[in-house]
């Protein structure tokens, strides 16, 4: 394993830049699932059959406390690689273990806020706008859960093997990710939530 | 024995229960021959568990031609029902399975696999490479495709084939109109297979963009490889709305959502338009390899380099573009406005332009050319032709007023046969000839392949050409039988004589493979047709290591140059090569992929969520496995390019 020095660690192998490129990639196929899942929404937003419209089951408080949650996670990873590049191991693993509370914080509102749904009558089978919401949520939040154990991994394997070129690699390419599913919560925010919200 | 009911077939036949038998035996036998010659550790380890593109690929090729069988005895037995007026070989229900089954077996099960076995094979080779960047994801990525395969190929024997056509159009494909299991097996075999496809896709754009040889540029890469990267690209943007479009279908039909429902504000026309906007670009997902091939195929056997290399680039690249604009032309009887019909006919034909400057680069690629005629040059010269009239069909269907007299008539099924067959399937026979001795160090016998391919031709010609006539002359398509009145008799009669013919030309190729194991000479050397690109720079079958020192270029045709112009591709000294290890991982969970879709088949929650459990902890050992991989020292090179024939140092 050649490693070239001039690099940061988690470019400095051959392999590593190909994982690297290889996960834009995936991401790129990402963008395009959750497109088309909001594509979708949008077309089946207002087939609300018999069940209630967004406007009527929202509410901002929940809402609001997950994008805080989800988009400081972001921030906290970025410190977290940073301090990885500065070769500080405590410091980059105490900033991942915050990621992922703040992720679990995150799953724990969302989930409440799939309760409360629930208990209002808007259930995955009521109509095709809820089967919807709920499959666009939960693509995003299982993305979140599947996140968090990959992450717990990969802070494990820091703790156990230090930050060397294979840790690096794997801990940039998961803050990709964790950054990538912060947009998609973005878009959700902006065009599930508010559009929804203030939607007549 | 309640428990079990559920696994019976709901609409069984005496041709089901023979399937069964056979399929019992099958396995036996396998299991049986696999014990007495003492192979299941040479399977398992040379095979199951291998990462070596090479062997991955020839994996592929096996499948497909598997598949091909079964989807040819579908075909087989769709023409012998149609043969004759009011025939009752098939009823309607089993004739419905029949279509279906087809339908997706040859694209997904077919087709895709025997374009992912040359991508497989070839691309490494053509861009230097000594495997693909991640040679695990990509076992992964066949032993997903091969579950998939296995899941959709049950279904005939266990609870029921899906019996929606192989669109699945809902309402159609909903509980209430298919109550039998057969169409969850379609919605989760073909996500299975698609996951992996996505992976194949990503694969392939990371290894042709970062693991081509020293002076291989983009616009110095062979037609082949520029197929493939393009068709990766339109992988990775076309198989996610699958993905979304399958999930969606599978809850409605396993957990009552409303996706697609008649009531609560579901909309079947989301479905119809998900499915093509993957549908249409996944076309060109299968033909632009195809292209690829012929690419390959004719400048070698006309000894001349292609006719055009930067249209052939540019206008592979712009038909990637344009396969996503043109997706409403499935179905414009229903219900889009004319102005929106207007628009997806005008894309819709314009396709025809990019795809006429490539017909005409392969005939200029011909022209004043020394043509020499094998076998994979006569599936060649037969596609230009053929191909053409299943195009200039294509764009008669494209007109979206004349389409309300052509669609869901035999019309249509005849025009994407025509392109289909000639385009996709003629490609990759060439390319199974072409490559046989790259893949397996022997030549396929040509005698016996040129039989093979006469029968093909004529066979195609006469199953389709007379559909043209009949769906002009209005008989649907998927109707299971028609009145002797209707007139359609004799053409269809003429129908099922080209689809023996095709049979035949089947069993002629499988023939000639045994004849060829049996009796062709080994030791072809390198290079048996006097090619042109890097492939065909290393010896037949590939070392391992594919090429014991990577080769430098600085042209569009290095080995060619390296043959006539004295140019030297191999420079420097043999150094240790670095390779991946072997792994059952990729196989293991595909393997539990298999039972977790099986189980979702029959809605078995507890055994799901323990083969899901199952999956994570695969992926979970796959992060935490330490794999640095394995050198194989100078001395093993030396010592295998000796044995090999040492075409170079």
């Amino acid at each position: 394993m050649k490693v070239d020095h001039s690099q940061p660690l988690e470019y400095s192998t051959e392999q590593n830049r190909l994982n690297i490129l290889g996960f834009w990639v995936f991401l790129g196929a990402e963008i395009m699932l959750f497109g088309t899942l909001f594509t979708s929404y949008f077309t089946l937003v207002d087939r609300t059959g018999d069940g209630p419209t967004g406007a009527e089951i929202f509410e901002i408080f929940p809402v609001l406390m997950e994008t805080f949650l989800l988009l400081t996670s972001s921030f906290v990873i970025g410190l977290g690689i940073h301090a990885m590049r500065l070769g500080k191991k405590k410091a980059m693993l105490t900033f991942f273990v915050i990621t992922l509370l703040l992720g679990l914080g995150f799953l724990g509102f969302e989930i409440d806020e799939f309760m409360v749904y629930y208990h209002e009558g808007a259930t995955l089978q009521t109509s095709a706008f809820t089967s919807m919401l709920f499959t666009t949520l939960g693509t995003h939040g299982a993305h979140v859960t599947l996140g968090f154990f990959w992450g717990l991994f990969i802070i494990i394997q820091v703790a156990k093997r230090g930050i060397t070129p294979a840790t690096a690699n794997k801990s940039f390419i998961f803050s990709l990710y964790w950054h990538f599913l912060d947009v998609v919560w973005i878009f959700i925010f902006t065009f599930i939530y508010l559009e929804g919200m203030t939607r007549v | 024995m309640g428990y079990f009911a559920k696994f019976a077939v709901p609409h069984p036949s005496p041709a089901i229960y023979a399937s069964m038998i056979a399929i019992v035996v099958t396995v036996f036998l396998i299991i049986f021959g696999l014990t007495y010659f003492k192979k299941w550790i040479y399977l398992w380890s040379e095979w199951i568990t291998t990462v070596d593109h090479k062997k991955i690929g020839t994996m592929y090729l096996i499948a497909a031609l598997l598949m091909l069988f079964r989807g040819g005895v579908d075909a087989l037995m769709m023409r012998a029902q149609t043969a004759v007026p009011d025939n009752k070989l098939l009823d309607s229900q089993h004739y419905n399975e029949v279509f279906s089954a087809h339908g997706v077996i040859m694209i997904i099960f077919m087709a895709m696999p025997y374009i992912m076995a040359f991508m497989n094979i070839v691309v490494p080779l053509q861009i230097g490479a000594r495997d693909v960047a991640f040679p695990r994801l990509n076992a992964v990525s066949f032993w997903l495709f091969f579950m998939g395969a296995m899941l959709f190929n049950i279904s005939f024997v266990i609870g029921g084939s899906p019996d929606a056509g192989w669109t699945s159009y809902f309402p159609l494909a909903d509980n209430e109109f298919s109550p039998s299991v057969g169409t969850n097996y379609y919605m989760i075999a073909i996500q299975i297979a698609g996951i992996g496809t996505l992976m194949t896709g990503i694969n392939f754009i990371t290894t042709i963009l970062r693991m081509r040889a020293p002076g291989m540029t983009l616009m110095r890469m062979p037609m082949f490889t520029w197929s493939a990267f393009v068709t990766s690209i339109i992988i990775i943007f076309a198989f996610p709305v699958l993905t979304i479009a399958l999930l969606m279908g599978t809850m409605d039909r396993l957990f009552e959502t409303k996706f697609f429902a008649m009531t609560d504000g579901g909309m079947d026309m989301l479905w119809a338009n998900l499915f093509w906007v993957w549908g249409h670009p996944e076309v060109y997902i299968l033909i632009l390899p195809a292209f690829g091939i012929f690419s390959e195929i004719i400048p070698t056997f006309s000894r001349r380099n292609i006719y055009g290399y930067k249209s052939m680039v540019i206008s592979m690249v712009v038909i990637s573009l344009y396969s996503f604009f043109v997706w409403t032309h499935h179905f414009f009887t229903m219900g889009q406005t004319a102005y929106v019909n207007s628009i997806f006919s005008i894309t819709t034909m314009v396709i025809a332009v990019p795809t006429g400057i490539k017909i005409f680069n392969w005939l200029l690629t011909m022209w004043k050319g020394r043509i020499r005629f094998t076998v994979p040059m006569l599936y060649s010269i037969a596609f230009i032709p053929l191909f053409t009239i299943g195009g200039v069909t294509g764009v008669m269907l494209a007109m979206s007023a004349a389409d309300y007299q052509y669609h869901n008539t035999m019309f249509l099924v005849a025009h994407f046969h025509n392109v289909i067959i000639p385009g996709v399937a003629f490609a990759v026979l060439a390319g199974s000839t072409y490559y046989w001795p790259k893949i397996f160090g022997f030549m396929l016998n040509e005698r016996i392949g040129k039989w093979a391919f006469w029968f093909l031709t004529i066979g195609f010609s006469l199953a389709f050409f007379p559909m043209y006539i009949t769906g002009l002359d209005g008989q649907a398509r998927r109707m299971y039988t028609y009145s002797e009145a209707s007139g359609y008799g004799l053409l269809n009669f003429v129908s099922f004589i080209g689809a023996a013919f095709m049979a035949i030309s089947f069993v002629l190729i499988v023939y000639t493979i045994y004849y060829s194991i049996r009796h062709s000479p080994r030791h072809v050397g390198g290079d048996p047709w006097d090619a042109r690109s890097l492939e065909w720079a290393t010896h037949n079958p590939v070392p391992e290591y594919n090429f014991a020192i990577i080769p430098q270029v600085d042209s569009r045709e290095p080995f060619w140059d390296a043959k006539y112009k004295r140019y030297e591709l191999f420079k420097g000294d043999y150094k240790k090569i670095h390779m991946p290890n072997n792994s059952g991982v990729p196989f293991i969970m595909s393997a539990l992929f298999f039972v977790f879709g099986f189980a979702l088949v029959f809605s078995m929650w507890i055994l799901a969520v323990i083969s899901l459990i199952g999956i994570f902890i695969c992926m979970a050992h796959r992060s935490f496995e330490i794999d640095h991989g394995h050198y194989i020292s100078v001395e093993e090179i030396k010592e295998t390019e000796v044995k090999m024939g040492g075409n170079h140092k």
